[in-house]
């Protein structure tokens, strides 16, 4: 808890510095992460992350210095040089396109590893660092490395809000975005430089294995909150951040904790969990959507048994014991009885010392029940040629769905009928 | 119009099959002539490949059954064969005609076991009845398209099944091609074997088939070609899409719905 | 691209492993991130299918984050884990020949990883020599698979097995991500320069075979990391395919098309 009030207050400056180095850096390749993955080219980020490698050895080898400027020129150079030739061997020949980035991955970052062992075995000490490249080090992210990969950060960040309505268009329809005459072509070239931004910067952070991470998971949780591209943009810039934050947070506490890995379990995390509980499209609401879908079906089916037992007698309202409902159908009693009393708390029905009545609101909603059931076993009978023996099993489902606008609709199409296809009347 | 046959070799019952819990196809009530040339036709998704998948167990029913000469398909899966579209698979996939053809036998071979002498001699007869032998060690990525078709359906002969399902043999092939390829089909009907075939051109039909379906998200007729080949039945086919059904579609999938309630 | 993603999953099976048996005993460890390999499959369809996530994003997902496990998992028994992050990229193969294997009077069979890798080799080929038919037929047209009774899911599942025990089996040599190239690059290279399956399996090996023999020496000149250094000359030698293959190759392409 000590460390916990003390990393928050940021009190210490180099804490400040590794928290806004962190922040920035996650939160930009997460912005530009949700392009990449919406464009469904999750993968190329972590073909560019490989690929740097080889980059930065170059570039250290040639000039002999450890500047970063020099540093994340080579790695750009290379990053960039990859997804070229993923392109350009995809399009040339029949190696497909996984294959093709699995091989320019793994080869850059064989040439890479070659290289930083030759730089390491040749005892230049100027050296030492290099590999923080292969995991990244969040922590010592100061001076002068510091301003540099937070200058490019936020310029990734407003070329993103400039090109925003663009790249949106980009990532949306391609053809559409060529046929008024927007330049694809170049738009794909930004996208593909800022891809090879983000990779370079955010590589600091967490390392080359794991930078996959920073562009696709922020992007694809965020993606479950919501169906609009912006608020998609800020969200996952948020858990990006919040990631980053977290990742600074474990550095500070267990120094000897890989900081990298911690940020990627954290985004990952959070990721499961919103594929579980995000509203909508996650896995439990859509649980819960369908347990609801069951109570609405039981409690609609045991309206309709109060007014169709009322049909016979053309009397809606009298008392019906519960053997008297199950008779036309099968429910299992406990289920039928827990059934009855939410409809009772819900007002369509009232409790009788010998049973259970229809309410005026309880006859109309039955009434609407099998009012559809019927409408659609005629819909299916007329306009798809079913046998009016095989029409029942659709309608007991379809009945429970019909919106009050699609009833309209059927009765229109259907002529305003008077009977179904047994030939009783439609209520 | 929809007729039934007594002892069908296909008897499809009550059949809706669905992608994400939306129906494509809905209650397909149908029974298909032994010995005969079926034609599978509609409009662009109208639901044909989703229809001869779904009855070969390709692809999951959410209602309804299929039993294929009064069996279920599990029974039977060595008679029955398939000749998928042509844009399904790689055609550069390293492979050579004989070696595509020659696996029309796997079915039978069973694990580990390599094709004997007989299984290779099959697998020949089969290429020289579409009139491909000459080409049984060219590479399938050095074929045309009408060759690739007819390297199918060789495979598909090799098999020797008793029914024989077909994904639009037809579409973007050569005259030639077209001519052989339903001679054979007549061949082997002949000699007592049912072909089902998914068919997008309504001019040929009626000279093809001699049982043809109509199908738009729903069965629209099924019966002898002369008969369903009318210009009604026609107009319900193609005449435009059912709203109603697939806005109730729509919705199902929407609300996660089931399509059938689960029986209590 | 499962392949790779597998390749990093296998991890924290190794971890997990290791700490259970306190050794490096390969058994353990290839049943470990055997269990892992297939487990990552499992997930990567979960995701997609279960949470509707898109295919791609659910293999960068997955296999991010058990990577991060697995490094996570090192660091935090960094005492008993006589494995290293450095290895785990890029492994060290030139201290194969110094883990030998000893029984207990003092007999040495060798280095322990050849018979590990020997013994994996064997059961591959086994493999592919009694599957090949299921595997072909599975790999070129999956739909006339299933009609005619082969389960496609088995075999996929079965072949993500093999890519797994492989993957283990070369890790303390040449690491996670290397490991890729070996097994996406003389494929890729053989598929340039032949049309037939047969072949293709027969080239790749003898293109493996090359690679590691001119790395080697590559990586002696340089004074670098042999993987590093084979996994350059995998590089190397599908260009040289790219631009030279007689069938497909780039060069040929262009004179052929100015010839017609």
């Amino acid at each position: 808890m000590k460390e916990f009030l003390e990393f928050f207050s940021f009190a210490d400056a180099n804490i400040r510095y590794v928290t806004i180095g962190s922040v920035l850096l996650a939160s930009s390749s997460a912005v530009v992460g949700c392009f990449t993955l919406l464009r469904k080219r999750a993968l190329v980020g972590d073909a560019v992350a490989h690929s740097v490698l080889p980059g930065v050895c170059l570039a250290f080898i040639v000039s002999g210095t450890k500047n970063p400027l020099i540093l994340l020129f080579g790695a750009f150079v290379t990053g960039w040089l990859s997804l070229i030739l993923i392109d350009y061997i995809t399009s040339r020949s029949r190696i497909k396109e996984d294959t093709a980035i699995g091989l320019v991955l793994s080869v850059f970052f064989g040439i890479g590893i070659l290289l930083l062992t030759s730089i390491q075995h040749s005892g230049n000490a100027a050296q030492s660092g290099l590999d923080k490249f292969l995991f990244g080090k969040a922590a010592s992210l100061v001076g002068e490395d510091l301003i540099v990969f937070g200058a490019v950060a936020v310029l990734l960040l407003i070329t993103t809000i400039l090109f925003y309505k663009e790249l949106k268009l980009l990532c949306f329809d391609v053809t559409f975005a060529k046929s008024i005459g927007f330049p694809v072509r170049s738009l794909e070239l930004l996208l593909t430089t800022l891809t090879v931004f983000a990779v370079v910067v955010g590589i600091q952070a967490v390392g080359v294995v794991l930078m996959a991470a920073m562009l696709i998971t922020p992007a694809a949780a965020a993606r479950f909150w919501t169906e609009r591209l912006g608020v998609m943009l800020a969200l996952a810039a948020v858990i990006g951040a919040f990631s980053g934050i977290s990742g600074a947070f474990v550095s500070y506490t267990a120094p000897a904790m890989p900081t990298g890995p911690w940020i990627v379990l954290i985004v990952s995390m959070v990721a499961i969990l919103s594929f579980a509980f995000a509203p909508k499209r996650g896995w439990v609401a859509r649980m819960l959507r369908r347990r609801h879908n069951k109570i609405q079906i039981l409690e609609e089916n045991l309206l309709k048994l109060f007014y169709q037992l009322g049909e016979q007698h053309e009397d809606y309202f009298s008392n019906r014991t519960l053997d008297n409902i199950l008779t036309r159908r099968n429910i299992p009693k406990t289920q039928a009885l827990n059934g009855l009393s939410k409809l009772k708390r819900q007002g369509y029905i009232q409790r009788h010392p010998d049973g259970w009545a229809l309410t005026r609101e309880g006859e109309i909603r039955g009434k609407r029940v099998v009012r559809l059931h019927r409408l659609w076993e005629l819909y299916l009978t007329q306009y798809l040629q079913l046998a009016s023996d095989h029409v029942h099993e659709d309608a007991e489902t379809i009945e429970h769905i019909i919106t009050p606008e699609l009833e309209q609709k059927l009765m229109e199409e259907l002529n305003y009928p008077a009977l179904d296809p047994h030939h009783t009347k439609i209520p | 119009m929809i007729l039934h046959v007594d002892n069908p070799v296909v008897e499809v019952h009550d059949l809706t099959v669905s992608y994400d819990r939306k129906p494509v196809l809905w209650g397909v009530d149908l029974t298909l002539p032994a010995g005969s040339l079926v034609g599978v036709i509609g409009p662009n998704g109208a639901g044909k490949s989703t229809l001869i998948k779904a009855i070969m167990d390709l692809l999951p029913a959410s209602s309804g059954y299929v039993r294929i000469f009064d069996e279920p398909i599990k029974q039977v899966r060595n008679r029955i064969s398939y000749v998928p579209q042509r844009e399904s698979v790689d055609w550069d996939f390293p492979a050579s005609v004989f070696d595509v053809v020659l696996m029309g036998r796997y079915g039978n071979l069973g694990l580990f076991n390599r094709p004997r002498k007989a299984d290779k001699d099959a697998a020949m007869q089969a290429l020289e009845k579409v009139g491909m032998q000459s080409f049984a060690n060219r590479q399938i990525s050095q074929l045309s398209g009408g060759q690739q078709q007819r390297v199918f359906l060789a495979r598909a002969l090799a098999q020797n099944a008793d029914i024989y399902f077909m994904d639009e043999p037809f579409a973007g092939v050569d005259i030639a091609t077209e001519t052989a390829i339903i001679e054979l089909l007549r061949t082997m009907r002949a000699q007592g074997k049912t072909v089902i075939v998914v068919h997008h051109d309504l001019q040929s039909a009626g000279e093809y088939f001699d049982w043809t379906v109509l199908l738009n998200m729903r069965l629209v007729a099924s019966g002898p070609t002369e008969q369903v080949l009318t210009q009604e039945l026609l107009e319900q086919t193609y005449g435009g899409k059912l709203t109603v059904l697939s806005k109730v579609g729509d919705l199902l999938r929407k609300q996660e719905f089931p399509t059938r309630e689960r029986k209590s | 691209m499962v392949g790779d993603a597998i390749s990093h999953a296998v991890l924290p099976g190794i971890v997990i492993a290791f700490l259970f048996t306190g050794s490096r005993d390969s058994i353990p460890m290839i049943i470990g991130a055997g269990l892992l390999g297939v487990l990552t499959t499992f997930l990567i369809e979960f995701f997609h299918r279960y949470a509707r996530v898109q295919a791609d994003a659910s293999i960068g997902i997955t296999f991010t984050w058990l990577f991060a496990i697995g490094i996570i998992l090192i660091s935090v028994f960094a005492g008993q884990v006589d494995l290293d992050q450095d290895c785990v990229l890029y492994g060290e193969i030139a201290y194969v020949p110094l883990d030998l294997w000893l029984t207990e009077n003092g007999l040495s069979f060798g280095p322990q990883t050849i018979w590990t890798l020997g013994f994996v080799t064997i059961l591959i080929i086994a493999f592919i020599t009694f599957g090949y038919k299921e595997l072909f037929l599975t790999a070129f047209d999956p739909g006339y698979a299933a009609v005619i009774g082969i389960s496609t899911t088995l075999w996929y599942y079965l072949l993500m097995t093999a890519v797994s025990l492989t993957t283990v089996a070369s890790f303390e040599s040449v690491g996670a991500i290397l490991v890729v190239a070996f097994l996406v690059g003389p494929p890729a290279t053989a598929y340039l320069l032949t049309d037939n399956f047969k072949t293709m399996l027969v080239l790749s090996v003898i293109i493996g075979i090359i690679a590691s023999i001119v790395g080697y020496y590559l990586a002696y000149w340089l004074d670098g990391s042999i993987a590093g250094a084979i996994a350059t000359v995998t590089g190397l030698q599908f260009a040289l395919a790219f631009l030279f293959s007689p069938t497909h190759g780039q060069l040929f392409k262009r004179k052929r098309t100015i010839a017609v």
